[in-house]
């Protein structure tokens, strides 16, 4: 989990460095697009523009989806990459709960401990 | 007096694991620093049970807990949230005392998934497993999506807009 999320924060930090690539952010950000028009409000080749789009893909910053002849980008993560997001949360949220639980149990421990030795007695 | 050593010692942080195991099941493991006697009342007394399962660190509070724990009993936690409280709900399907408990979740309808924890002891200090069993594959997938669609996409905007506000 910590590669992954390594991993995932160099993609980020790669595919922001580029300021079409955040403009591109920008914009998806106010409405989904295709590629052709992206390419033409940043002044690009289809190609170029594919680029772009495929590096912020690789990140999870966008998502594409081709419908017909039209690829439409819009923000978000992939679905695998949403999946890991949710499992590590849920286990932040399990080792929370431990970390009381520790706690917990100590002093159920002590108690025991001392009930015993009062038994004893 | 003689408790004095353990009380002092640092406690060591055991690691919790968390994995998609298959379609429909997540898995979630920890060692606890005590006998399952123990780790077992803390997790079937509701007094015990709710110091610990709505931690505070994770910004939850729990407003009740009760807690029918035999065979068949029911449950019902409800924490606080907006607009109202939240409650979860179920009944246990198993009780095996220091050992094993299975419950339902019965908040979400029938896509609710059935929790079972383990508790394995080896010198003095237990094993927790604990698994969620979905239904169906699109039951997990959509518990997932529920909770990444609000929660998860803000996490990462706010640390992309860090991000892009250094620069």
């Amino acid at each position: 989990m910590v590669q992954y999320t390594q991993t995932h924060f160099d993609a980020s930090f790669a595919a922001l460095s580029d300021v079409t690539r955040r403009g591109v952010l920008e914009q998806l950000a106010r409405a989904d697009a295709s590629i052709t028009e992206l390419a033409e409000k940043f002044d690009m080749t289809l190609t170029g523009m594919k680029k772009h789009v495929g590096v912020l893909e690789q990140a999870g910053l966008v998502t594409t989806e081709k419908v017909g002849r039209v690829r439409t980008c819009k923000l978000g993560v992939c679905r695998l990459e949403e999946e890991a997001m949710w499992i590590e949360r849920y286990r932040q949220l399990w080792e929370a709960r431990f970390s009381e639980l520790d706690k917990v149990v100590e002093e159920l421990k002590l108690k025991e401990k001392s009930d015993g030795r009062k038994k004893r007695k | 007096m003689d408790g004095r050593k353990e009380s002092k010692a640092a406690p060591v942080k055991n690691l919790t694991t968390a994995e998609r195991t298959s379609d429909r099941e997540l898995v979630v493991t920890r060692t606890i620093n005590a006998p399952a006697r123990i780790v077992f009342e803390a997790w079937t007394n509701p007094e015990h049970f709710k110091r610990w399962w709505a931690p505070k660190s994770f910004g939850l509070t729990i407003l009740s807990c009760e807690m029918d724990v035999r065979v068949g009993g029911g449950y019902k936690l409800v924490f606080a949230a907006e607009p109202e409280p939240m409650a979860f709900f179920g009944k246990y399907l198993e009780v095996v005392p220091n050992s094993r408990l299975v419950w339902t979740n019965e908040e979400g309808g029938e896509s609710g998934q059935v929790s079972t924890v383990t508790f394995k002891e080896e010198a003095g200090k237990t094993l927790i497993v604990m698994r969620d069993l979905y239904p169906s594959k699109d039951a997990l997938d959509a518990a997932i999506e529920s909770g990444s669609t609000a929660g998860g996409m803000q996490e990462t905007f706010d640390q992309l807009e860090e991000f892009v506000g250094s620069l």
